[in-house]
């Protein structure tokens, strides 16, 4: 026991803040998993059959996080589900429904907040048999999770006027862009590019820009670059192949990565990560939760399995993510066996058996 | 519409918007986002208005720096804002008249400046639309004396 946790404390500073635990055995790890609202319990289903397929040593603690009503009169997340995270560290996450009433906050906001998710990543890279008008797109964007445009501080200043405070700290603005360039270095990746708009908002993205350049400068053998708003979108959509890792505040994190999602075939395909900042992890599936499927054995889990294999390679699973990832994505590419939304006939039963069929033969 | 799944169904299909309003911010990304969908920054328009003024200008308010003084800058945003502007003044018929050449040149005769993919320069594709104008307005100068003969 005291020799692991030496290990880990070893392990750690070896490799940094953004560290990824290796695993050096074949011990089994436990994920916490949230299967979500709607189509969420059918797709996480089709990522424990297809882990079990590969043989992943990763074992399962279902937590549900439908919301309690605590002695406040609020609803919060339950206990349990608390515990779980942070007893596992890492978590995978089906879509989420947040309950409409009065006490409800939202659940992923609530997630995001009790585990300090401090970077959403979202890997985008176009997928071989799902055509869209847009071609090699492999973009990765990293955004600020926790502050910028979405603080929550606004107030009314007379009747008519509103202002909101968008809020950049220092802490906050490095600690993204460190975690940025360790995601490059760990993913073969050659450029970090900084979006922003300091040339209006002088203060709080000068700040967030000025951060992103001190971490540059002590990640050398990465590139760096800088780039306004609305210069990547202009240019996202004629040429996507020209960027690489995208960081950036807050809301232009959370436009860019729905931008990029859709480039490569919508949230349907697109996984997403979130790093905390003391070693937990959520991934997850960012659509909805289709209700008008649930139950009916149509979804496509795809997006889930996407994010499930980010969980791998954070893991230090490499090569059970890279197996069951090829799988998942040669089956696309033959199109014999796709769900509705990517254009086939199959459920998602089928879909699952088909990848499963796959992550055996190899 | 919430304006963060917007993107996502600009890039995937532009064609179900019409007219969108909203605040400063999303207006600059979306804006910019428009343009890159139908050519860039060389081709879309803009305009400023106020209860006094109006200013009339390039979409996307690029300054084509690095293109300055090479004779390849697209000239058509420019135009097209400009045909905007007569537009404003009442003057309708003139607003049309270039607007109608421009799209004639960049559409049909396909005189292209390199931000278009073609190899055109500035000062060629402003020649060709002053000829367009000018066979319209040699056109339309016959008609109105014809006209006045026979009356």
């Amino acid at each position: 026991m005291a020799a692991r946790v030496l290990l880990n404390s070893v392990q750690r500073l070896i490799v940094g803040k953004a560290f990824v635990t290796r695993n050096f055995s074949s011990e089994t790890r436990t994920v916490t998993l949230i299967p979500g609202d709607g189509i969420g319990p059918e797709i996480s289903e089709s990522v424990k059959t297809i882990f079990a397929a590969a043989q992943a040593p990763i074992a399962w603690e279902p937590v549900d996080v439908t919301p309690v009503k605590g002695p406040d009169g609020l609803f919060a997340i339950p206990q349990k589900a608390i515990d779980s995270v942070h007893k596992n560290k890492i978590g995978l996450k089906g879509p989420l429904a947040t309950p409409i009433g009065k006490g409800h906050r939202s659940l992923n906001l609530a997630l995001r907040k009790e585990f300090n998710l401090y970077a959403n990543v979202r890997p985008c890279k176009s997928i071989e048999g799902y055509k869209t008008p847009y071609d090699d797109v492999d973009i990765v964007t990293i955004r600020e999770n926790t502050e910028g445009e979405y603080s929550g501080i606004e107030h009314v200043i007379v009747q008519g006027v509103v202002q909101s405070i968008k809020l950049i700290t220092k802490e906050a603005s490095i600690r993204v862009a460190e975690f940025a360039f360790d995601y490059a270095k760990s993913n073969q990746r050659s450029t970090v590019t900084a979006v922003h708009k300091a040339n209006i908002m002088r203060m709080s993205d000068g700040l967030f820009l000025r951060c992103c350049r001190h971490v540059a400068e002590k990640n050398t053998d990465i590139k760096f670059n800088e780039i306004y708003l609305d210069t990547v979108c202009l240019n996202m959509v004629q040429d996507p192949t020209q960027f690489d890792v995208l960081v950036m505040p807050n809301l232009y994190g959370d436009i860019l990565s729905d931008l990029c999602a859709g480039l490569i075939g919508g949230l349907g395909v697109t996984p997403s990560g979130n790093i905390g900042a003391d070693g937990a992890a959520i991934f997850e599936s960012v659509h909805g939760t289709a209700p008008d499927i649930a139950g009916e054995d149509k979804a496509n889990p795809t997006a889930l399995l996407l994010s499930a294999i980010m969980m791998l390679r954070h893991m230090g699973f490499g090569d059970y993510a890279c197996r069951i990832e090829k799988a998942c994505f040669d089956t696309i590419r033959e199109g014999n066996v796709l769900t509705g939304d990517l254009g086939g006939k199959s459920t998602c039963s089928e879909f699952t058996n088909e990848i499963c069929r796959k992550v055996e033969a190899t | 519409m919430v304006i963060i799944n917007t993107y996502l169904q600009m890039v995937s299909k532009p064609q179900q918007f019409d007219v969108m309003v909203m605040p400063n911010l999303y207006g600059n990304i979306i804006g910019n986002l428009g343009a890159g969908l139908i050519g860039g920054p060389g081709i879309v328009s803009g305009m400023n208005l106020g209860d006094q003024f109006a200013i009339f200008e390039t979409g996307t308010r690029n300054s084509g720096r690095s293109i300055q003084g090479k004779n390849i800058a697209n000239p058509a945003a420019m135009l097209l804002a400009s045909s905007q502007m007569l537009d404003h003044l009442g003057l309708k018929d003139h607003g049309k008249l270039i607007r109608e050449s421009v799209k004639k040149v960049i559409s049909e005769e396909k005189i292209h400046t390199p931000d278009l993919g073609g190899q055109a320069t500035t000062l060629q594709v402003v020649q060709a639309i002053v000829k367009d104008i000018k066979e319209k307005t040699q056109q339309c100068l016959c008609l109105y004396i014809l006209g006045y003969r026979s009356n």
